[in-house]
């Protein structure tokens, strides 16, 4: 399933469409949002240099990490990115987003032509001509597309509003030469609203939620990050397709991650259901579920109500008397000592109700109350 | 196992064999705490730490809730002289108190303010850098203070933009951010943002509460250590994604950690 997000990248919007955008979204308590585009520019990348993928170049605009994390990082994954790579520009946000530094250091300008640093971060127009600048330089002015990757846009949220990073990226979407774009974030550190406009403009979202969410929602962002326990690096990841006519397709998977990155399985029933059980319940000191002996026994337990059932057909009493009726009535009569013998010996207790012969007939003409003096 | 280690050591993997650097080079930690019980012994035990004699390290620190006499006579008696430090160029000391950004109204000036405070700790560890050819920490004691002196009533953007700049030096130069803040002031709000970026941006969160069940004479309080280890690159892999709790007991010239129960 991340498979499909990764290939959807991959292969990009049809021509004269908007070009297929991914939200990745985590929370703090589940932050592995880095990841996850760490796996998608990593495959995304390997499929560039390959050829296999429609686009030719890649452009990442960073804004939570260095642009060094990120080259160490597609090192890691055996992707050796040098100085004169003619596939992948990165545009630097982190480094110096306000221009507080006056000169630049002796590291940033040495890979120049790879890392661009862009200052002034509050001005989205020059950000965007900027990141479409970057693309030429890979692919050229002709048709031939590339690849949008924005790392962080909680960090775009707070230098500027959310219809201006909303514009910026819808305009990179409707660009001509960008066939797919990806950004992620973090949806604990912004209103409901905007987490909900930025899903809306893209195609597919990826969501990371803990292993047990929280029920109490976003206002304990913070205690869920240490509720998590040992489960921490463990998830599921939900994703939603928006189909081409408008269908909506869901889908989820579990992840797992470890100093190697992130993996992904199918979602294994036992393993799941067990863990949100067990946190759903409240810590008291009473267990409130009964163990399996414990069911077992109460299954054994014979209700009153249900001695009569052996064998036999249940009989209802319905007001007229049927002619078994006397012939099961006469004989435990006679028995009636006997039978008491053996169930009070017997196993499991019973209950055992006969109607006494004395007794008059409900449906006789009698008054039932005439004993009585009133 | 060495009998220097405690277990909040071990929790921030000061047990792995390390040619290099110290376990927490490059991280960003962040240390929690509330009223009730204080975080700032972590700090200590930090910076006695990163003093140690047998480290070559450095220590920038930017006080603004205490003053150099406080934290002097408190490492004097975990046995470490603050003043021969300072000496020796192991340590600078920013004091806040003194510098005072904080009379400034215009939100303009303000940011410059901050800028330029992170310009003079950017050519600090410049030159502790090129002088000791050393890991340099750079400790915050603490920042919600900082977001009262820089910023009045405004908004805490300028203190998350100092954050963002700090946050860089440990990716350019390597350096560890150790910052302290106090959880509880945020609590009233819906979105704490401030204290939600700095624990998303954060490598390692310890977090310093009381005794869930309430007070008691022999322990103090209980140390959460959650070790996200997102920017540990191959080989530290060990600790990451780890959450370990233990308690503590707080002593004149040291601290006591133990799980609970084990108290020996």
């Amino acid at each position: 399933m991340a498979d499909s997000i990764f290939r959807k990248l991959r292969d990009g919007g049809e021509e004269g469409e908007l070009a297929p955008a991914l939200t990745i979204e985590e929370t703090v308590a589940s932050p592995f949002a880095l990841d996850v585009s760490g796996y998608l520019l990593a495959n995304l990348s390997s499929s560039i240099l390959a050829g296999k993928s429609k686009s030719q170049g890649l452009v990442l605009i960073t804004f939570s990490r260095s642009p060094s994390f990120y080259l160490k990082l597609l090192k890691q994954k055996g992707i050796v990115v040098s100085s004169s790579a003619k596939w992948i520009r990165i545009l630097d946000c982190y480094t110096d987003p306000l221009g507080w530094i006056d000169q630049p250091s002796t590291g940033v300008s040495e890979a120049s032509s790879l890392i661009k640093l862009h200052k002034s971060v509050s001005n989205l127009k020059r950000l965007f001509s900027s990141i479409i600048e970057a693309g030429r330089e890979l692919v050229g002015d002709g048709k031939t597309r590339f690849c949008v990757a924005i790392d962080s846009v909680n960090e775009l949220l707070r230098h500027s509003s959310m219809p201006l990073v909303s514009g910026l990226l819808t305009d990179l979407r409707s660009h001509a030469q960008v066939s797919s774009l990806f950004w992620s974030l973090n949806s604990d550190l912004h209103q409901e609203k905007i987490t909900n406009a930025l899903e809306y403009i893209s195609t597919m979202k990826a969501k990371l939620e803990p292993l047990c969410p929280s029920s109490d929602g976003q206002k304990n962002a913070l205690e869920s990050l240490f509720s998590v326990h040992q489960d921490f690096g463990k998830g599921r990841f939900h994703v939603r397709f928006k189909l081409r006519k408008g269908r909506i397709r869901v889908m989820s998977e579990e992840y797992h991650v470890d100093h190697l990155g992130i993996n992904f399985s199918p979602i294994s029933s036992v393993d799941t259901v067990v863990p949100t059980t067990k946190s759903l319940l409240p810590k008291v000191q009473f267990n409130l579920q009964l163990s399996e002996k414990e069911r077992v026994e109460k299954e054994k337990v014979v209700l009153p109500f249900e001695h009569q059932d052996h064998g036999k057909s249940t009989e209802i009493y319905d007001g007229r008397r049927s002619p078994a009726d006397s012939t099961i009535e006469a004989t435990p009569l006679s028995l009636g000592e006997l039978q008491i013998d053996e169930t009070s010996s017997g196993k499991g207790g019973e209950i055992i109700y006969f109607r006494d012969s004395d007794d008059e007939h409900p449906d006789s003409d009698e008054d039932p109350d005439d004993d009585l003096d009133i | 196992m060495d009998r220097s280690l405690n277990l909040l050591d071990l929790a921030l993997g000061f047990d792995q064999e390390q040619a290099d650097a110290s376990p927490l080079s490059g991280k960003l930690v962040l240390i929690e705490d509330c009223v009730e019980t204080s975080g700032s012994f972590v700090l200590h035990q930090l910076m006695k730490r990163v003093l140690s004699p047998h480290s070559s390290e450095a220590l920038i620190f930017l006080a603004f809730a205490r003053p150099f006499s406080h934290y002097d006579r408190i490492l004097r008696k975990l046995g470490c002289s603050l003043s021969t430090q300072k000496a020796n160029n192991r340590l600078v000391f920013f004091d806040m108190l003194l510098m005072k950004c904080s009379g400034v109204e215009e939100t303009k000036e303000n940011a410059s303010a901050v800028a330029k405070l992170f310009r003079e700790i950017q050519e600090t560890v410049r030159k502790l850098c090129s002088v000791a050819n050393s890991n340099v920490t750079v400790m915050v004691d603490d920042m919600s203070l900082q977001e009262i002196a820089s910023t009045g009533n405004s908004n805490q953007d300028h203190v998350l933009d100092f954050l963002h700049y700090c946050h860089t030096l440990t990716s350019e130069s390597n350096c560890s951010l150790v910052i302290l803040n106090h959880e509880d002031i945020y609590t009233s709000m819906e979105r704490p943002a401030f204290l939600l970026q700095m624990v998303c941006l954060a490598d390692v969160v310890i977090k310093a509460e009381p005794l869930a069940s309430g007070l008691a004479n022999d322990v103090h309080g209980q140390l959460s250590v959650l070790n996200k280890g997102i920017s540990s690159n191959s080989g530290r892999g060990s600790s990451r994604n780890k959450l370990q709790n233990f308690q503590f007991r707080i002593k004149d010239n040291g601290i006591d950690y133990f799980y609970p129960g084990c108290r020996s």
